[in-house]
């Protein structure tokens, strides 16, 4: 199938334009030339990193125009030899599971620049910024496992910056925490990159490449597999972060600017959860299918916990940043439900997750630049003297706790349809997590803006119409994913289709066969009637689960 | 009668002097330069000296381009009786120690002149030491690898004593001797074994004996293995015999450190190549663990004890500890993978760590004493672009991609995993995350932190300027086009010179030995 697929993308032909390569390569120019810029005109420098972001988003929807939608395998793919021994190369291509990431990031990026402006040294903020933006798309494009593991290294250094020059208090301890857990995980993580294309070569020439190690799936034994997925997913649970891997996100976010704390939130966490499918399920299904009631148990304690942390903090951001943990556990449970609708889910809860932490995060960052403070007991009444920011807010938050209409429920409810075929009492405590959710977000919002504002809180400005026309891209995306998710699904399905049916085919894991949307059962499937799915669920999920405990 | 039969011929083994090129302009020049120094003034607003020591260490690299050829295309060339081996690997690590030389000539010229310590000295003592090293390089034969090491050492120890008004200076100099010359003890020691268990001193000789006979005692060879590594682990500066390292870094003048972390590095590591990958390739399972425990050690020690250091030159010598672990992680597996892997790692370290020296030599200020980590408060306010040059070299040292660090820590942990030293490739991996905390405090101290007050701005030395530029350059060139470097070093490691799995027999002259 695999050759099917190469040999389809051969029969397409490379696109003329490297469109790939230019979305990459366009935030490194765009940075080094504000690096360059002279220090007596810091001004151009916000306006030059503006254009390369603009740019970028540019070349972003030009792949979301240039994309076929019902086309499984990579698109667009764009190779260049780099380094002959081992063959290491540069391999970019997208697929319905990194499409969406890369347009979140061509659009968040800009938006974070105009919303989120640093208070001093502009230059080398937006320097970092934009090497930063490049960092994230060649992660998300990168079909070469060292490339990968070079950008998914790299962008530690413009955060470890961002946040240790423009941060807050702790700042310089938040940084150090950031890069240390993360390089904790990436050192496994090299040493599973290059074992894996070590064994898979048996001697042979070694090559990085992606599609290769994947396709040759019976060349490493059923154990090194599993050991070089735990290698991985180490990587990947501190960098989403699972719990127990979590503790540096709360002091990241909270001590970021808020520009790296929309970064952050919205676009590197997505990294873990991205390297799950594309590093996990897709190079070790085998190994992912072993792992999948452990990764589901921390996605789900992950639910729980972050909630829980959530409603006991007494600072705005750290209450967002607990919320992401909630959030992220979603996009774990929902991948290592191995279901389509999971699947599906988890990728359209990245990028909603995206838009919609981000979107808040930058409000805490407005409601700072009015009140000097994330504290919420100095925080109340905001209702009265800002009614539009406390309006953005109501909808982003609402969007957050998964209200039905706002793109956060769809995602949600998705990757619960599809856990519960596979995971049914995991499903069942996670649901918790969204009831929490709607607790913390509406406590926290009830202490911020209801009431009656006192001295300092009654003098707050509204939003200024660069911050409202800052937030309102994000605001309109929150409400047509919430309202019409039909054209994201689309271009999703059958790339999560295709690596489902990847993990099918190299383990014993079977989905259970069930219609979308409850409507129909599969006919082909001759174990299961017409009118009782939900006894032939629970066989089929017995039936994987048994598969899977067998596999220890 | 006494005169009855005719004398004998003295047989004297023929020299092929245009395969000893580079050592011979390495000596003729520093003893030129030892003359040309009594006519040249001391001090004069021209750099004669820096420039001759560069022209004399840049002249071996230029002969060593028509040598690269030949032993690509020709083999190996055994010189002096196959005492000496002129093969890619030689040239290699020539090439590199006369370029740690060359940055190290660019640093020392501006320090000699701050510290008014102008004169020819430094570069002849310099020159003698990588004369040395190149001769190690190129070592054959246990004694030619311990007189290019006495050599190499000798001039060493006084270098670290040329600020001869600096009582730092002083004991750095008497400490590095004193334990030089214990470790000197244990390699003849060692050598003397080696000789003892298998008659000849020759390591082609040494190599075959080894794969042709099996010793019914080994206990003498064993022991004679032991005290090699332990006397050639004394020059790399690996933990347990790391010791001096710290306080002889401290103390000694600061481009020496740059040519002590990068020459005297990479002739240790040419020794240990030869040695033990060449010479002792059918032991390999005797001395694989060792060389394994002891670059584990060597790993933590570096990484874990740089953690508390105030001191930005000690916990520089603390990460050359922890370097010097990687390199033994590519010596560990004994392929050909993995002495290719540490070509590249010397070559792109001796521009790193002379790099990061040199900045250590500029902001040390006049007495050389402004080491502290405090010195480098708001260094990137006051000196940006100094500042930058170290970020470069500090965020290679931690192993960031799109530098030569992260891809010769990758070529490294890349021979490991194809030898299946899993659990070694992740020490090591897991020592660089918390190299990383050291390098990061640095970082952090430069660009988080606001200089105190009537802190000092830097003037950079021209010549310490393009020092640190060709350093940059380098640190990230390498790191995005490592393509011809990296084939270089096949080229360097193809023959039989060190990682031959046949082996060859040996010369006559070496086996009547």
């Amino acid at each position: 199938m695999g050759a099917l697929v190469l040999a389809a993308e051969a029969a397409h032909g490379a696109p003329d334009f490297p469109i790939l390569t230019a979305v990459v390569l366009t935030p490194v120019v765009g940075s080094i030339l504000v690096a360059l810029i002279s220090k007596r005109r810091p001004e151009i420098a916000k306006q030059a990193a503006v254009l390369f972001a603009l740019a970028t988003a540019g070349l972003s929807i030009g792949i979301l125009a240039l994309f076929k939608t019902h086309d499984a395998g990579f698109q667009l793919v764009d190779h260049h030899g780099w380094i002959a021994d081992p063959t290491i190369s540069w391999t970019l291509g997208v697929d319905g599971i990194s499409l969406w990431l890369v347009v979140l990031t061509g659009i968040l990026f800009p938006i974070a620049m105009l919303g989120a402006p640093p208070h001093h040294d502009d230059k080398p903020f937006y320097a970092w910024l934009l090497l930063l933006e490049a960092g994230c798309l060649g992660a998300f494009l990168s079909l070469d496992t060292f490339l990968f593991f070079l950008f998914f290294e790299i962008v530690l250094v413009p955060m470890y910056f961002l946040i240790s020059g423009w941060g807050y208090d702790l700042r310089k301890y938040a940084a150090t925490k950031f890069f240390l857990y993360t390089m904790f995980g990436s050192a496994f993580m090299l040493v599973g990159t290059i074992a894996t294309a070590y064994l898979h070569a048996k001697g042979g020439p070694v090559t990085f490449d992606l599609r290769t190690l994947a396709e040759g799936q019976d060349i490493i034994s059923k154990t090194t597999g599993r050991w070089l997925f735990l290698s991985f997913a180490i990587a990947f649970a501190v960098k989403v972060p699972l719990f127990p891997f979590h503790t540096w996100l709360p002091d990241a976010h909270t001590q970021a600017p808020t520009a790296g704390s929309v970064i952050l939130a919205g676009v590197m966490l997505k990294l873990g959860t991205y390297g799950f499918l594309r590093f996990g399920l897709y190079l070790f299904p085998e190994a992912a299918v072993w792992a999948a009631p452990g990764m589901v148990t921390l996605g789900v304690i992950g639910i729980v916990y972050g909630a829980v942390c959530a409603t006991m903090q007494k600072d705005l951001k750290r209450i967002i940043a607990y919320s992401s943990v909630a959030h992220l556990g979603f996009i774990a449970l929902g991948t290592f439900s191995l279901t389509t609708q999971g699947l599906q889910g988890g990728v359209f809860q990245m990028v909603a997750h995206g838009i919609t932490t981000g979107a808040l995060f930058m409000l805490c960052g407005f409601i700072y630049e009015r009140r000097h403070t994330y504290k919420l007991e100095h925080l109340n009444g905001l209702q009265k003297p800002a009614p539009i920011l406390a309006a953005v807010f109501t909808v982003v938050m609402l969007a957050s706790i998964g209200l039905p209409g706002l793109n956060g429920f769809v995602g949600e409810f998705v990757i619960l349809q599809g856990s519960f075929l596979t995971r049914r009492w995991w499903t069942v405590v996670a649901v918790t997590g969204v009831i929490l959710a709607a607790l913390y977000l509406l406590w926290a919002y009830q202490r911020v803006f209801h009431g009656t504002p006192d001295d300092d809180n009654a003098k707050v400005g509204d939003l200024k119409l660069g911050e409202g026309l800052a937030i309102a891209p994000l605001v309109a995306i929150i409400v047509i994913m919430g309202v019409y998710p039909k054209p994201i699904f689309d271009r999703i399905q059958p790339a999560v289709d295709r690596l489902v049916r990847h993990v099918e085919d190299n383990s014993d894991y079977r989905q259970p066969k069930v219609a979308d949307e409850g409507e129909k059962v599969v006919p082909e499937d001759e174990r299961r009637h017409e009118g009782e799915p939900s006894e032939g669920h629970d066989a089929e999920g017995a039936h994987a689960g048994a598969d899977q405990e067998g596999g220890n | 009668m006494l005169f009855a039969a005719a004398p004998e011929k003295l047989q004297t083994p023929g020299v092929e002097f245009s395969a000893l090129l580079p050592v011979l302009i390495l000596l003729g020049g520093a003893v030129l330069l030892m003359v040309l120094g009594a006519l040249l003034p001391r001090r004069s607003r021209f750099p004669w000296h820096a420039c001759f020591a560069m022209a004399t260490a840049g002249a071996p690299i230029i002969s060593a381009i028509p040598l690269w050829f030949r032993t690509r295309d020709d083999g190996p060339l055994r010189v002096v009786a196959d005492a000496v081996r002129v093969d890619g690997l030689t040239v290699f690590l020539g090439i590199v120690i006369a370029s740690g030389v060359i940055l190290t000539c660019l640093l020392a010229d501006g320090y000699l002149r701050r510290e008014r310590l102008e004169g020819p000295e430094a570069y002849v003592l310099l020159l003698l030491s990588a004369a040395g090293g190149v001769i190690m390089a190129g070592a054959n034969d246990l004694m030619v690898i311990f007189l290019g090491l006495e050599i190499l050492s000798i001039a060493v120890y006084v270098l670290a004593g040329i600020h001869v008004r600096r009582a730092r200076s002083g004991e750095a100099a008497l400490k590095y001797f004193v334990l030089g010359a214990f470790s000197s003890a244990f390699l003849l020691y060692g050598i003397a074994l080696v000789y003892g268990a298998t008659g000849t001193t020759n390591l082609t000789g040494i190599r075959s004996y080894l794969a042709t006979n099996i010793l019914t005692n080994d206990i003498t060879l064993l022991a004679g293995f032991a005290l090699l590594l332990v006397g050639l682990g004394f020059k790399v500066a690996a933990a347990p015999f790391h010791a001096w390292t710290p306080d002889v870094y401290d103390g000694s003048p600061s481009p020496v450190v740059a040519y002590m972390a990068s020459g005297v590095k990479t002739a240790g590591f040419a020794a240990i190549l030869r040695v033990f990958v060449y010479g002792f390739s059918s032991y390999q399972t005797d001395w694989k663990p060792i060389v394994y425990v002891v670059a584990v050690i060597t790993l933590l020690v570096g990484s874990v004890l740089a953690v508390s250091q105030t001191n930005v030159k000690r916990m520089l010598a603390y990460s050359s500890i922890s370097h010097a672990g990687f390199i033994l992680v590519g010596v560990q597996a004994a392929t050909e993978r993995g002495t290719r892997a540490v070509l590249f790692y010397l070559a792109t370290y001796t521009f790193t760590v002379a790099g990061s020296f040199g900045v250590a030599t500029i902001v040390g200020r006049t007495g050389d004493n402004a080491h502290a980590l405090s010195d480098y408060k708001g260094l990137a306010k006051r000196a940006p672009l100094l500042a930058f040059a170290f970020l470069v070299f500090l965020l290679a040292q931690a192993g960031v991609p799109f530098t030569s660090g992260f891809l010769a820590k990758f070529y490294v942990l890349g021979a490991a995993v194809d030898s299946r030293s899993f659990w070694l490739a992740l020490v090591a991996m897991l020592s660089s995350v918390i190299s990383a905390f050291v390098y990061l405090r640095v970082v952090l101290t430069m660009y988080g932190e606001d200089a105190e007050d009537g802190a000092p701005t830097f003037t950079v030395p021209a010549g310490a300027r393009i020092a640190l530029v060709a350093s940059v350059v380098a640190t990230i060139g390498l790191g995005i086009i490592p393509g011809p470097l990296w084939d270089a070093t096949k080229t360097a490691v193809r023959g039989d010179g060190v990682v031959a799995t046949t082996v060859d027999t040996p010369t006559q002259a070496s086996s009547g030995g």
